[in-house]
């Protein structure tokens, strides 16, 4: 099977999910990813004619809530997890560009 | 210019529903919570947390749809827009990539230049992100994920719009049909309606788009316009020059009249969209869509003819009183209460008007209840307050909303009605101002103005004027004995 998933796709997935690869490790995940592709080739070679996309694992729809206020203050579990620390309410986070 | 050059524009409007709850979860989506509070383990993007999806979003997206002419997608999904901002703590977006829920719509504008047909190419359903404030002191984001979770559709228009007026017409449009359906309060000022501008240029006649970009931070009419003038001039400048137009994200600013390009968020163009595994498919049957259809409220057109046809009104005037939902609503219930649609339309037109330039509000901002207005109209007709005290009296009601019955009495700004009492004041305005009678009676009849205006200022403005025109007219011409009763 041909090589398709290269070290610039790697390196290019690395950065869109803010990961730091090492050597071993962006190797390691290229073998995986060629296996993932690998299963889908055996997907591909079933007779899917006529069979809608599917779109959820399970066969359920239209799960929903009523509109209508079930939570109190929230805020102390969400300071508890702010690893910048907390300032008027708000969670400290390095200064965003724009 | 020797080149003729026209220009191309599409909007991305994204309207905040009006809900009591976020899209997934039961926090509250009320404004002014203190920093944080409206979270829980759903919005603030906890791992094992179970988005659930809030019935009257559906409902709210697909009564817009209807109303803009879409086809309700009967079969949808949500999809996860992967992207890292520290305004997104489940670093994804839920939103509607391959099954938007409305598609293939339009709204009729009028311009100027006649009528146009704007196409939407679709609404979807989808959160909105936290917020960020920046903190000079120390130099760092401050971020509040209050608005995290709350309920947006985004309306995309299809690449039809010619021009800022064409585009404000469009905004306008849908404003009412939102407003009108309650679907949102639809506040450019407050971030409740938000729209971005992608706009190109190309020459005149020319088969083919330019290329676009795309203009964000733009919250108020006034801005868009300007934006659009602004960023047609600085593409057309590059095309003249020979250089080219680069498609990217800018940012208006509307002080110095100028976009700027955004700072890519690092190659986030690439958003990784797929299927949220948390949120089972939508199905609307067409009994819901039915369902929705018949509690369709009256829209901004049926209710501009409804105006002039049942309660008589000037097309300026049903244009004018319709042109806000809120508008609309006071000048329906105070006509219910009080049975005098020319009346209440007069207050609104005039009196409501001139308040809110003066306060520099919008009408969307009233807040004054039909009970009030309507108690002011049957004082004044029943003559117990005259039109002067009335005006006063409405001042009070547009700020405060006072109950007028209760503050003329306190105030006793009673029309006075006894004519002894009026006959008292104006024999005592004669007395202090004999040369104006003289004048009177030398030839100058407008001296009768001046004491008329005396006498009622006499009476603190509670007389009835009429009353008073007649009493010093009688007394002027010497008639003083006859019958005043
Ligand atoms: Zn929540």
């Amino acid at each position: 099977m041909a090589e398709r998933i290269t070290g610039e796709m790697i390196e290019y997935v690395g950065i869109l999910a803010k990961l730091a690869l090492s050597e071993e490790e962006k190797a390691q995940a290229g073998r995986d990813m060629e296996r993932m592709l690998g299963y889908i080739d055996l997907l591909n070679e079933v007779d899917t004619e006529g069979v809608d996309p599917m779109t959820h694992l399970f066969s359920v729809a239209n799960v929903f809530r009523e509109d209508v206020v079930t939570n109190g203050d929230g805020s102390e579990a969400v300071w508890a997890g702010a690893p910048g620390g907390v300032k008027e309410g708000g969670l400290k986070a390095p200064r965003t560009l724009e | 210019m020797s080149r003729q050059y026209e220009t191309v524009i599409g909007l991305e409007v994204h309207i905040e529903l009006a809900t009591r709850t976020k899209i997934f979860c039961g926090c509250s989506t009320a404004f002014g919570g203190a920093p944080n509070s409206h979270t829980c383990p759903v919005c603030t993007g906890m791992p094992g947390s179970l988005p659930v999806l809030n019935r009257r979003v559906v409902e709210h997206a697909v009564a817009v749809g209807l109303a803009t002419n879409c086809r309700i997608t009967q079969y949808c999904k949500f999809d996860r827009k992967n992207y890292f901002y520290p305004d997104n703590p489940q670093n994804y977006q839920i939103s509607q990539l391959y099954l938007p829920i409305c598609r293939d719509g339009w709204i009729e504008i009028g311009t100027a230049a006649g009528r146009r047909v704007v196409g939407i190419h679709e609404i979807h359903m989808e959160e909105d992100a936290g917020k960020l404030i920046h903190d000079e002191w120390e130099d760092c984001t401050l971020v509040d994920f209050n608005r995290s979770g709350v309920p947006l559709i985004e309306v995309v228009s299809e690449p039809d719009m010619r021009s800022a007026e064409e585009v404000i017409a469009f905004l306008e449009k849908l404003r009412l049909i939102v407003q009108y359906l309650g679907a949102s309060d639809c506040k450019l000022q407050e971030g409740s309606m938000r729209a971005d501008v992608n706009l190109s240029v190309r020459e005149m006649g020319s088969g083919t788009f330019g290329t676009r970009t795309e203009m964000k931070n733009l919250n108020s009419f006034k801005a868009v316009t300007r934006a659009i003038e602004g960023e047609r001039r600085r593409q057309i400048e590059l095309l003249e020059e020979g250089r080219p137009v680069i498609q990217e994200t800018r940012r208006w600013d509307d002080n110095k009249e100028y976009s700027y390009a955004m700072r890519s968020k690092e190659d986030a163009r690439d958003y990784r969209y797929f299927p949220d595994p948390d949120l089972p498919p939508v199905v609307i049957d067409d009994a819901w869509i039915e369902a929705i259809r018949a509690r369709q409220p009256e829209l901004h057109e049926a209710k501009l003819a409804r105006y002039q046809a049942e309660f008589g009104l000037p097309a300026y005037d049903a244009g004018i009183l319709t042109s806000d939902k809120r508008l609309a609503d006071l000048f329906e219930a105070t006509t219910a209460l009080c049975g005098r649609p020319k009346r209440v339309s007069n207050w609104l037109m005039v009196e409501t008007m001139r308040l809110l330039r003066e306060h520099e509000r919008g009408a969307d901002q009233l807040d004054f209840s039909p009970e009030n207005l309507a108690k002011l109209i049957g004082l004044q007709e029943r003559g117990v307050v005259n039109g002067t005290v009335a005006k006063r009296i409405f001042e009070i009601i547009f700020t405060e909303d006072i109950d007028p019955e209760a503050y003329v009495r306190e105030h006793g700004l009673e029309t006075v009605g006894d004519e002894g009492a009026i006959r008292r004041a104006v024999e005592a305005v004669m007395g202090a101002n004999p040369q104006s009678v003289a004048d009177y009676h030398g030839g100058k009849k407008k001296a009768m103005g001046f004491l008329v205006g005396q006498a009622m200022r006499a009476m603190g403005g509670r007389a009835d004027p009429g009353a008073v025109n007649r009493i010093v007219r009688q007394m002027l011409e010497g008639d003083a004995s006859g019958d005043l009763g």
